[in-house]
């Protein structure tokens, strides 16, 4: 299987392009043969991913890279960062406005949702500067269709 | 049960995506907050919400959903009906709240 590397500019407020990204990635993984289970973990990785930057960041990108072996997202934005990120991991907890909350966001599930659909889970922020999500699944050969 | 004979058995309005009701339904989801569906339904669902803002659509794609069922007939915007026929997820449309649709569901799936 051929090494593939994307990378998609997510912007602020969005919400008329939201998860344009992660149907994009996943049907890449379609197309490739990525297991279905797989897909999922890693489609539902995304689309966290891509509501977050869209509701509380000031913008960034997604980068997704499949190789035999592995699955991966990276998710960068510029900024505000996040205060407490111990805080933010917690099931519930949220700090999504009112009206983001109307449309079915800010159930402070996110960043769980992440956690758990993935291999591996590694979250940095600056306060003030940025946030870098990386998350990796594992992907075995004979876990190909 | 296909999303086709869901829409029959439960008297749905079909609004858009007649496309996917060949779809095999096994199960029902209820749910408005977007991440806990995303987190919680399972592949070939019908998802009962009120939600209906364009992002149902997208977590519709990513949990792999038969058809999506509006409850209490809320009101849906053309940009979700749009993106409906583009995924061939069927959109559905009922008076009734969740709890009967669900209720029904589990009637007729008795009945088979």
């Amino acid at each position: 299987m051929v090494i593939i590397q994307r990378s998609y500019a997510v912007e602020k407020n969005d919400f008329t392009r939201a998860g344009e990204v992660s149907s994009q990635i996943k049907k890449i993984m379609k197309q490739v043969g990525v297991k279905p289970e797989i897909i999922r973990r890693v489609s539902v990785s995304a689309y966290e991913a891509e509501m977050n930057i869209i509701i509380h960041s000031d913008g960034g990108s997604i980068e997704f890279i499949i190789t035999p072996e592995q699955i991966k997202l990276i998710a960068l934005d510029r900024g505000p960062g996040i205060e407490n990120t111990e805080l933010a991991m917690k099931e519930g907890y949220s700090t999504a406005s009112r009206d983001v909350r109307e449309l079915g966001f800010g159930a402070g599930m996110g960043l769980p949702n992440m956690k758990r659909c993935a291999d591996e889970f590694a979250i940095e922020s600056v306060f003030g500067k940025y946030t870098k999500i990386s998350i990796t699944f594992d992907q075995s050969p004979d876990q190909m269709e | 049960m296909n999303v086709f004979e869901l829409q029959e058995k439960l008297n749905l309005d079909l609004v858009s995506g007649k496309e996917g009701t060949h779809r095999q339904v096994s199960g029902v989801y209820i749910g408005d907050m977007l991440s806990w569906v995303m987190a919680k339904a399972q592949q070939n669902n019908a998802w009962i919400t009120i939600q209906t803002n364009l992002n149902v659509m997208a977590v519709a794609v990513m949990t792999d959903v038969s058809c999506i069922i509006v409850a209490e007939n809320a009101e849906i915007p053309d940009e979700t009906i749009i993106k409906s026929e583009e995924e061939a997820i069927p959109l559905l449309r009922s008076a009734l709240t969740a709890y009967q649709l669900a209720a029904r569901y589990a009637g007729a799936v008795d009945n088979e």
